[in-house]
C-alpha cells in the first residue's frame, strides 16, 4: 500500500491540489464578502473580489511553501533515510559509487518497481518506493493542514471594515520583488557554484600551479596549467579585435557621420542582423570555408617561400583548424557590438560640437577625428571593451574551428586551445562531479567570470557616465 | 587704383594644403564605405555558402524496387508478429540486395563485388519498409514497389559533389570486338579525338597525374573503364552492362578528376548508378525525411524530427519561467522599487548577467541543476531552466524600456480617478507596454533559441533515436545538432548541417519577422 504511494505523480499532485486550494479559498472569501457588500449596510472598504484574493493568497501560500520544500529537499530526504538503513557493506562504499547505486535504484522504482533476480536489489528499491509514499504523503497532508490554518485564520479576518485590497498588494509587491531578486539570486548562484567547485579543485592542484602552468593536458594526464589556453584566449581576442574594431568604428562613423538616412535605415538593421545569426552557424562557416581557406592560404606562403629560397622549411604550421579562422569569423560576429554602441555614443555627441568646428573650417574628416572622436571616446572604448568581453566568452566558433590542442605559437596558422574550448571538451560526455578533471571546468569557468566581469563593469560604469554628461 | 590683396587663405600654399585636407576627407569616407562594404561582403559570403550547400541538401536520390516481399525471407517461422517484421532489416536488405543482384547479373563474380554492390543502398535504409509492411500485413507475398534512399556518397557523386567531372560526347562507334573477357576494343573514324584533346589540355594542366584519372564511357546501360586509346581506337574495360549497347548507342565519355582510390566509390559503384539512372529507377525527390527522420549515423536516413521537437519543449520551458518572471521584475523595478542600495544593486546586476558568456550559465546549470537538485541529464526542462536564466537580463531590459516609454500622464490619469497604484500599473500601464514588452521576449527566445554552449554543458548532446515526448525526456536541440553533425567526418553531413541551420534560421527569421510586424502595427510616439 505505501509502495504503491510511492508512484504518486507529485507534480501533477500539488498542482491540481494547489488550483483547487486557491480557487476555493477565492471563492469561499469572495461569497463572504458579498454577503456584506450586497446588504449594502456598513461602508465596505475592498470590494468582494479583493476579499476572494485574500482568502486565495493565504491559502496559496503556505501550501506552496511545502510543494516547494519537498521539491527541493523530498529526493534528498529519501535517499539519505535509504541510505542510513542500508546494511553495513553498503556504508564502507565511496560515495559516487554510492550516489550511482542509489540512482539506478530510482531509476528502477519509477519503472513500476524491479521483479529481476537481485535480491537485495529488490528489498532495497520496495523499500525506497516505501519511503518515497511516506514522504509524499506526509508533504501531501502537511500542505493541506497548512493551507486549512491559513485559510481560517484569513477567512476570520473578512469583515466589511478590513482593508483586503491593501493586503493583496502589499502581497502582490513582494512577489514582484521576489521576481526581481531572481536576478540576483542568478548571479549568487553562478558566482557560489564556480567559487565552490574551484575551492574543491585548488584544494588538489596548487592555485598558482594553475595559473602559470604552462601544461595543459587535463583529459590523458593531470597537468592542470592553464597559461596556453590564457594564451589562446588571448591571442584569438586579438585577432577578432583587429578585425572587429577598425571594421566597427568606421561602419558607424559613416553611418551617423555619412551616410544618409535611406543607406542608414537599411545598412543598419542588416548589420545587426551579424549579431542575431547564432554563433553555431559562424562556427561552421568558419570549419566550412574559412579554415579551409586559410589553410590553403599558408601552404601557397609555404611552397612560394621555399621555391624563391626565401626559407628552408615550411614557416607556416597551417592546420586544418587556426587561431586565424577562428578569430577572423568571430571578429566578423563582434562587429555589430562595436558598430552599433559606437554609432549609438556619436549620435550622442550635441550637433553644436559639430557645428562649431564647421564653422572653424573643418572638413567633415577633421571634425569627426577632432571633436566628435575625442567627445565619443568614453562610449567608444566602452563598446570596445564589450566586444572584448564577447570575444573572451564565445564558445561556439572557437570549439569548432580553433583545435584542441594546449600551446603558446605566436603562428595564427596553428591550432590553439582556448578557455571555452577546454570547459566544453571537460564537460561534454558522462561526467562525474568529483574528479579534478571536471573540476578543473569550473576553475576555469571562475577565470572567464571574472575576466569578463571586469571587463562589463568598467564597460557599464562608463556609459552610465557618459550618459549623465550630456543628457 | 589699388589692388586687393589676395586673402590670406587664397594663395597658393594654402589652396595646396586645401586640396591635401580635401583627398584626405575622401579617403576618410572611403574607409568608412569600405567598412561597411567588408561586413555586408562577409554576411553575404555566409549567407550564400550555407544556402547553396542547403540546396544541394534539398533534395535526393532514392532507388526504385520491384520486389516480392517474400513471407520466408521477411517473416520467418517464429519471427513473423508484426513486431518481430519492423525489425527484420536483414530480411528486408536480403530482398533488396538479390534484387540488385538480378539487375546486375556481372557483380556476382567474388564477394568484394558483391559486397560494393550492396553499398549502393545502406542496410537501415529499409526499416520504413518493414515499418509500413508491419502495419499492413496483407502485403506479404504480393509484389511491391519500394523506394530506398541512395548511400549518401553516392547521391553526393551524382549531384557533382564528389569531384569535378567533364563529360563530352563521342563519335560513333563502328566496331566492337572482345579482346578477351570483359575486355573490348571500340573503333570508329576519329570517334576519340575530343576525348583525346581534353587529356591533353589536362596533362598541360596538371602534368602526368591526369594518367591516373578514370575515363569512363558510356553508351545506354553500358559502362566500361578506358585502358588505352588513339584518336580512332579504345580499350575498354567492361564494368557493366553489354558490349552490344556500345554499337548502337552514341556514347559518352566521362573524365572523373579525382582518382579512384582518393575518392569513396569505385568506379563499378558509379557504372551501376549510371545505369540504374539509365533505367529509370533512380529520381531526385525532395528530402522531406530530413523533416520526419531522426538522428542517425547514416546521413541519408537522418533528419532532425527529434532537435525540432527538442528545441520546441525547451523553449516552452524557457517561455514559461522566463518571460513572466522577467515582466514581473521589470515591472517591479520601474514602478514599484523604492530608490536605495538594494535597487541598484539588483539593477548593476541585470546589466552585468546580460554580459555573462553564455558557456558560464551553462556552468551554472551543471553545478545547480544537475549537481545539487539531481535533475535529469539531457532534459530539456534543465535545458529551458538554463536558457531561462540566460534570457531573463535581456526581457527585463527590453521590458523596463517598454515601461519606461509609457507618458506619467497614463498613471497619473490613473490615480486621478482613484486607482490604487498597483491598479494603475495593471489596468493601464502595462498593456499600453504590452507590444514593446513581448517583442522584447521574441527577441529574448530568438536568442535563447540559437544558444548552443550552455545545452552541451548539460549534455543535450547525447545521440537521441526517439523523439521526446516531454520536458524530462533525454532530448537535443537545433543548435546542438548543427553541432554534432558538423563534427562528423563524412563529406555528406556537411550540407545536412547547412539544411539544418536554414531550418533553425528559419525560425529565427519568423520571431524577428513577428517582431518587425508588431514594431510597425503598434509602434506609437507619445
Amino acid at each position: 500500500m505505501v509502495q504503491q504511494l510511492g508512484h504518486l505523480p507529485m507534480g501533477w499532485l500539488m498542482l491540481a491540489l494547489l488550483a483547487m486550494l486557491a480557487s476555493g479559498g477565492f471563492f469561499v472569501g469572495r461569497v463572504q464578502a458579498e454577503r456584506f457588500a450586497g446588504a449594502g449596510s456598513a461602508r465596505v472598504h475592498s470590494r468582494p473580489n479583493y476579499h476572494g484574493y485574500y482568502v486565495a493568497m493565504w491559502t496559496f501560500v503556505p501550501a506552496m511553501g511545502v510543494a516547494l520544500a519537498y521539491g527541493l529537499l523530498g529526493d534528498g530526504i529519501v535517499r539519505s533515510m535509504l541510505s542510513s538503513e542500508l546494511p553495513a557493506n553498503f556504508q564502507d562504499m565511496p560515495r559516487v559509487e554510492l550516489d550511482v547505486y542509489l540512482n539506478s535504484i530510482a531509476r528502477a522504482a519509477y519503472h513500476q518497481g524491479y521483479s529481476g533476480a537481485d535480491r537485495v536489489f529488490s528489498a532495497i528499491t520496495n523499500r525506497f518506493l516505501e519511503l518515497q509514499g511516506l514522504i509524499k504523503t506526509a508533504t501531501i497532508v502537511l500542505a493541506m493542514v497548512c493551507a486549512a490554518t491559513g485559510f481560517l485564520l484569513a477567512k476570520r479576518r473578512v469583515a466589511p471594515g478590513f482593508r483586503a485590497r491593501n493586503r493583496v498588494e502589499g502581497g502582490i509587491e513582494i512577489f514582484l520583488f521576489l521576481c526581481a531578486a531572481i536576478a540576483i539570486a542568478t548571479t549568487v548562484g553562478i558566482v557560489a557554484s564556480l567559487l565552490y567547485e574551484s575551492l574543491r579543485f585548488f584544494a588538489e592542484i596548487p592555485f598558482w600551479d594553475f595559473l602559470f602552468g604552462t601544461r595543459w593536458n587535463a583529459q590523458t594526464s593531470a597537468e592542470f596549467g592553464a597559461l596556453p589556453l590564457f594564451f589562446g584566449t588571448f591571442m584569438i581576442a586579438l585577432i577578432a579585435m583587429l578585425i572587429a574594431a577598425p571594421v566597427g568604428l568606421f561602419a558607424a562613423i559613416y553611418l551617423s557621420e555619412y551616410a544618409g538616412p535611406k543607406v542608414r535605415g537599411w545598412v543598419k538593421p542588416i548589420l545587426e542582423i551579424l549579431a542575431g545569426i547564432p554563433t553555431v552557424v559562424y562556427g561552421f562557416f568558419a570549419l566550412l570555408v574559412v579554415a579551409p581557406a586559410i589553410r590553403s592560404v599558408a601552404i601557397w606562403i609555404n611552397t612560394t617561400l621555399i621555391s624563391t629560397g626565401l626559407a628552408s622549411e615550411p614557416l607556416l604550421a597551417a592546420q586544418p583548424t587556426s587561431a586565424l579562422a577562428a578569430g577572423l569569423v568571430m571578429g566578423i560576429m563582434v562587429i555589430p557590438f562595436v558598430s552599433s554602441l559606437s554609432d549609438d555614443v556619436i549620435n550622442a555627441v550635441p550637433q553644436t560640437l559639430r557645428d562649431a568646428a564647421y564653422a572653424m573650417g573643418a572638413t567633415k574628416s577633421e571634425t569627426v577625428k577632432h571633436v566628435v572622436l575625442p567627445a565619443a571616446l568614453p562610449g567608444i572604448i566602452a563598446s570596445l571593451l564589450l566586444a572584448v568581453s564577447r570575444a573572451i566568452g564565445e564558445t561556439m566558433i572557437v570549439v569548432m574551428a580553433a583545435g584542441q590542442r594546449a600551446r603558446i605559437s605566436a603562428d595564427p596558422t596553428a591550432d590553439l586551445t582556448t578557455i571555452t574550448v577546454q570547459i566544453v571538451a571537460l564537460l561534454t560526455g558522462e561526467t562525474e562531479f568529483d574528479s579534478p578533471k571536471t573540476l578543473s571546468a569550473f576553475a576555469l569557468g571562475l577565470v572567464l567570470f571574472v575576466i569578463t566581469l571586469f571587463f562589463n563593469l568598467i564597460a557599464l560604469r562608463v556609459v552610465q557616465k557618459y550618459r549623465e554628461k550630456y543628457d | 587704383m589699388t589692388d586687393i590683396a589676395p586673402p590670406p587663405f587664397r594663395n597658393e600654399k594654402a589652396l595646396r594644403r586645401l586640396k591635401k585636407r580635401r583627398a584626405a576627407d575622401a579617403r576618410f569616407r572611403l574607409y568608412g564605405l569600405s567598412a561597411i562594404a567588408f561586413a555586408l561582403l562577409a554576411l553575404s559570403t555566409l549567407v550564400a555558402s550555407i544556402g547553396l550547400q542547403a540546396i544541394s541538401a534539398a533534395t535526393y536520390h532514392k532507388v526504385e524496387f520491384d520486389v516480392v516481399l517474400d513471407p520466408a525471407v521477411i517473416a520467418p517461422k517464429g519471427k513473423d508478429t508484426p513486431a518481430d517484421i519492423s525489425r527484420n532489416v536483414d530480411g528486408f536488405y536480403a530482398l533488396i540486395r538479390s534484387n540488385l543482384q538480378a539487375t546486375f547479373p556481372d557483380a556476382a563474380q567474388d564477394r568484394l563485388t558483391t559486397r560494393q554492390l550492396g553499398d549502393l543502398v545502406t542496410r537501415l535504409a529499409v526499416l520504413p519498409t518493414a515499418k509500413w509492411v508491419s502495419e499492413n500485413p496483407t502485403q506479404i507475398g504480393q509484389t511491391a514497389t519500394i523506394k530506398v534512399p541512395l548511400s549518401d556518397d553516392l547521391d553526393l557523386y551524382l549531384k557533382g559533389a564528389v569531384s569535378k567531372e567533364f563529360r563530352l560526347r563521342l563519335g560513333d562507334i563502328s566496331a566492337v570486338t572482345e579482346t578477351a573477357p570483359q575486355q573490348l576494343q571500340l573503333t570508329g573514324a576519329g570517334a576519340f579525338k575530343a576525348l583525346e584533346s581534353l587529356v591533353d589540355v589536362q596533362r598541360q594542366e596538371v602534368g602526368d597525374a591526369v594518367d591516373a584519372r578514370s575515363i569512363l564511357i558510356s553508351a545506354g546501360a553500358t559502362t566500361g573503364r578506358v585502358t588505352r586509346m588513339d584518336e580512332d581506337q579504345a580499350e575498354v574495360t567492361l564494368l557493366t552492362g553489354s558490349a552490344s549497347d556500345f554499337s548502337s548507342v552514341r556514347p559518352t565519355a566521362r573524365m572523373i578528376a579525382l582518382p579512384e582510390p582518393e575518392r569513396n566509390v569505385s568506379d563499378l559503384q558509379i557504372a551501376w548508378t549510371l545505369a540504374l539512372k539509365e533505367k529509370g529507377r533512380i529520381s531526385r525527390v525532395p528530402h522531406t525525411s530530413l523533416l520526419t527522420h531522426t538522428d542517425s549515423t547514416y546521413p541519408e536516413l537522418a533528419g532532425a524530427l527529434a532537435a525540432i521537437v527538442g528545441s520546441l519543449l525547451t523553449m516552452m520551458v524557457t517561455a514559461f519561467i522566463a518571460i513572466p518572471i522577467g515582466i514581473f521584475a521589470s515591472v517591479y523595478l520601474e514602478e514599484f522599487a523604492p530608490r536605495n542600495r538594494l535597487t541598484e544593486i539588483i539593477e548593476v546586476n541585470i546589466n552585468n548577467l546580460a554580459a555573462v558568456p553564455s558557456i558560464v550559465f551553462g556552468l551554472l546549470g551543471a553545478a545547480v541543476f544537475l549537481g545539487f537538485f539531481g535533475l535529469p541529464r539531457s532534459a530539456p526542462l534543465v535545458g529551458g531552466l538554463v536558457l531561462a536564466l540566460l534570457t531573463l537580463p535581456t526581457i527585463i531590459i527590453a521590458s523596463r524600456a517598454a515601461l519606461k516609454s509609457v507618458p506619467p500622464s497614463i498613471r497619473a490619469a490613473a490615480l486621478g480617478v482613484g486607482a490604487s497604484k498597483m491598479q494603475s500599473v495593471f489596468h493601464h500601464v502595462l498593456p499600453v507596454a504590452g507590444p514593446g514588452i513581448f517583442t522584447g521576449a521574441i527577441l529574448g527566445m530568438a536568442r535563447a533559441l540559437g544558444e548552443t554552449a550552455p545545452l552541451l554543458l548539460i549534455g543535450m548532446v547525447a545521440f537521441v533515436a526517439d523523439v521526446p515526448t516531454g520536458p524530462t525526456d533525454e532530448s537535443t536541440a537545433l543548435p546542438v545538432l548543427v553541432y554534432s553533425w558538423s563534427t562528423n567526418a563524412e563529406r555528406a553531413w556537411e550540407p545536412m548541417t547547412a539544411a539544418v541551420i536554414v531550418i533553425l534560421l528559419m525560425f529565427l527569421v519568423t520571431m524577428n519577422g513577428i517582431v518587425v510586424l508588431l514594431r510597425r502595427r503598434f509602434e506609437r510616439r507619445w
